[in-house]
């Protein structure tokens, strides 16, 4: 297998800037290249790189999903709603992952089905999901329900010293990196992206792959709220607001195309770290989080920026 | 004469590759110039150096006299040299005048403000200058291609300029509005305006070109006077060697019918078509542009919803409703648009190459590279597609190869009736053999072919029989055995006995 260690050195722009990120934050504090901190980092990145993989297929065919931050609320209200009415934790945690699949289904159901532009269809499930949360939690937070230990264990527990949300978002990784290299999946989801319709014409089932796509995110979406769910040992109706921009901030500064077609797994990997690793660097060097908003922005714009010159 | 453009020794390289050595070319005023060599050949790279978007390794270039170096294309187009893309470059929102004049807009003083009426007053004039009759209010995008490339020579004719560079213009226009362009083409030498033609259309060069010029290889071969050389010779300046016949012989034997179309009917598109294909037979499909050619082949591949009609497969009734039904009855496509609708440009040839045949190469969902990467080894090897790796991005091949990366991913399928949308467009004169020998090789073994194409001679030369398609109607079969000419064709073909 030469090509799995090929690598193209002008994809590894987001990697050289994510070293020179953290060897500048390493001089401006002690405190950043301690395991500990790092495992802190990793665990809060968790969240963000789930629902980011997921953006990275959808964006690879050319769509956009806004409603992960909504599917996720939603998610995370079941689950714990479930639980809070006295339900297994295991069986709770199923339905709420269940959930976000079918929402992240029915965002492809409306998008193939219904023509509806992507930016459209999912601003508009955004709105539906969340409101759908709120009125299942009547707007409260939902607490109180039995800490059960499969529930305890996603969002909170240790597998060998390493918190089990950067396991679990390990794993994920590296599967969602073999289904993009080397599946038939995979394939078509760069086919579509790159062209849509030179893909109907070859016979493949464009439709049916989107809604998967958008499943897939909607699944993932959901796990990424039943970790959060389990860290909080509560709901938040209000839980992942505007979590799609750091989600596409990661797919868009990993390299991945906002026009499709052309992207990977592993630099929306490497740019969830760096919105991470930011994020950390700014609140160890106490850094007020006004400015932090700005330094966050302007960094994905150099990014990008330094990406597109890369490329004429 | 002086000559108004004269290219002298010009070299150049990429990554040590050699793309140009040594190349001479002139352009006199008032002169139609013919450039043509095989894709790959250094046309397109002499063009770019001409017009500044590359710099020459050698050589000279002089424009009117004096030596030059343009550092882009603005300032070629400064000293009167406009290029006509194949892809035009209008905007389809927007009127003529406002198209002919964008950028450059008269404003009143710097208000901003557009003075519209002067503006289309001035679009009408250089409008009349090529003889043409468009209003200038008209919204660009409602107008015909033909029009709107008239459109684009009007352009450059009010940025005053003396020599038209022309790739491939006449590829997406309809016969009549071919001949409107040639009109067109000869007011402008008239008006002392020269132009360099690039087409690998023979019958067109002879028809209105000067002088030709060929290249092969990066190398420079000759300048001819048209009334001073013929096509067999142009062709073999162009390939090297002697190709033989245009078209090859046909010598299949033909079996019994794949392929039965009943009554198809979509109301604008066409009406009540009928006809049929048999085994080891090439079926040509003949019509004017627009005539619907291609939606009827849509329509039966599935892609495009019919209102009526039935479709038999080896005399069996089937449906069709979507194209993966199409390709699981035995049936494959290959579209006239290789770029929008054959290939996804930047998967590599290998990606392509296997796309709708991954369930071959795959177990469970998941690549067996090994498989795979005979698959597409065979296939290139089988249709000598010229690559110097299968990883290469599609994008990177030659028209005429990556017209063979899109015959070679639907012979994957092992169809047993494919459809062919004018398989040789923007492909090169030995391209063009190669694949009507693949086609003859198809034959050979059992499968039927439909072509479309609008270059009569490609009909006559390769088919069995002629179907000809006007306005959505069949208008005629003939069978090519008898005798049949381009004019029975054009006559079918316009609808009419007198036109």
């Amino acid at each position: 297998m030469k090509r799995a260690i090929e690598f193209d050195v002008k994809k590894l722009g987001p990697l050289i800037g994510f070293i020179l990120l953290c060897i500048v934050l390493s001089f401006l504090s002690d405190n950043f290249l301690t395991v500990n901190n790092w495992l802190n980092i990793l665990r809060q990145v968790s969240i963000n790189s789930l629902i980011a993989f997921g953006m990275t297929f959808v964006i690879l065919t050319g769509g956009i999903d806004l409603s992960v931050g909504s599917v996720l609320a939603f998610s995370s209200a079941l689950t714990a709603g479930m639980m809070a009415s006295g339900m297994d934790g295991m069986m709770a945690m199923m339905i709420g992952l269940m959930a976000g699949v079918l929402m992240g289904a029915l965002n492809g159901v409306i998008i193939t089905k219904g023509k509806v532009a992507p930016f459209i269809a999912t601003l508009a499930t955004m709105t539906i999901f969340r409101g759908a949360t709120l009125v299942y939690t009547e707007g409260r937070p939902i607490t109180g329900f039995s800490d059960q230990i499969a529930f305890q264990m996603i969002g909170r527990g240790y597998f060998f010293g390493i918190p089990v949300p950067v396991v679990l978002m390990i794993v994920i990784f590296f599967i969602l990196m073999f289904v993009l290299r080397k599946t038939t999946f995979g394939r078509h989801t760069y086919a579509i992206g790159g062209n849509e319709e030179a893909s109907r014409l070859t016979g493949l089932h464009v439709d049916r792959l989107k809604i998967w796509v958008y499943a897939l995110t909607g699944g993932l979406s959901a796990l990424a709220g039943i970790i959060l769910t389990s860290r909080l040992n509560s709901a938040q109706p209000t839980a992942g607001t505007a979590y799609e921009l750091d989600a596409i901030a990661a797919v868009v500064l990993g390299g991945t195309s906002l026009s499709g077609g052309r992207g990977w797994i592993f630099g929306t990997f490497v740019g969830a770290l760096i919105i991470g690793v930011l994020n950390n660097g700014l609140n160890l060097l106490n850094v007020s989080s006004f400015y932090q908003q700005v330094i966050k922005g302007g960094v994905i714009l150099l990014a990008v920026i330094l990406d597109r010159r890369k490329e004429a | 004469m002086t000559p108004f453009i004269e290219m002298k020794g010009i070299k150049k390289a990429f990554h040590k590759h050699q793309v140009l050595t040594g190349v001479d070319f002139e352009v006199k005023p008032g002169e139609v110039h013919a450039l043509m060599g095989e894709n790959g050949a250094g046309k397109s790279t002499l063009m770019k150096i001409l017009t500044g978007i590359y710099e020459r390794d050698a050589g000279t270039v002089t424009v009117g006299g004096k030596e030059v170096h343009y550092k882009s294309p603005k300032e070629a187009e400064a000293d009167g040299i406009a290029v006509i893309h194949q892809e035009l470059n209008v905007i389809p929102t927007l009127s003529v005048a406002e198209n002919i004049f964008l950028g450059r807009e008269k404003t009143l003083s710097f208000t901003g403000v557009i003075r519209k009426r002067e503006m289309e007053e001035e679009a009408k004039k250089y409008l009349e200058q090529l003889g043409v009759s468009i209003s200038p209010k008209e919204l660009v995008g409602q107008l015909s291609v033909g029009k709107q490339q008239i459109i684009e020579i009007a352009k450059a004719l009010s940025l005053n300029a003396k020599c038209l560079i022309m790739d491939e213009p006449t590829a997406a226009l309809t016969e009549r509005e071919i001949q409107i362009l040639f009109e067109v083409i000869q007011s402008l030498k008239e008006k002392g305006v020269s132009i360099v033609y690039i087409s690998h259309r023979m019958e067109e060069i002879f028809t209105i070109c000067d002088r030709i010029s060929i290249l092969r290889d990066g190398q420079f071969i000759g300048t001819k006077r048209i009334p001073d050389t013929n096509f067999d010779e142009v062709v073999q300046m162009m390939v090297g060697r002697e190709i033989g016949e245009r078209y090859p012989e046909r010598d299949t034997s033909i079996g019994t019918e794949r392929l039965r179309v009943e009554g198809l009917t979509l109301p604008g598109v066409c009406e009540d078509v009928s006809f049929s294909v048999r085994s080891g037979e090439i079926l040509g499909v003949a019509g004017l542009m627009g005539a619907g050619r291609s939606e009827i082949m849509e329509m039966i591949f599935g892609a495009r919803k019919k209102k009526k009609g039935d479709i038999y497969i080896n005399e069996k009734r089937v449906t069709i409703s979507s194209p993966q039904q199409a390709i699981a009855h035995g049936l494959a496509f290959i579209t006239e648009d290789r770029k929008q609708k054959g290939l996804v440009l930047q998967m590599s040839v290998r990606e392509n190459l296997t796309l709708p045949t991954m369930k071959k190469v795959s177990r469970a969902g998941v690549f067996q590279s090994q498989k795979e990467q005979a698959m597409v080894k065979d296939l290139i090897e089988r249709l000598r597609i010229k690559t110097s790796s299968p990883e290469l991005e599609v994008k990177s091949l030659s028209g005429g190869n990556q017209q063979k990366v899109v015959i070679g991913k639907w012979l994957g399928t092992s169809p047993s009736i494919l459809i062919l949308d004018e398989p040789t467009r923007g492909v090169d004169v030995g391209a063009k053999k190669e694949i009507y020998e693949i086609m003859n090789e198809l034959t050979r073994n059992g499968v039927a072919i439909i072509m479309i194409s609008s270059e009569l001679p490609e009909v006559l030369g390769m088919s069995d029989r002629i179907m000809v398609i006007c306005e959505g109607k069949v208008t005629a079969i003939f069978d090519n055995h008898d005798e049949v000419d381009q004019e029975m064709i054009m006559t079918a073909a316009t609808g009419g006995e007198n036109s």
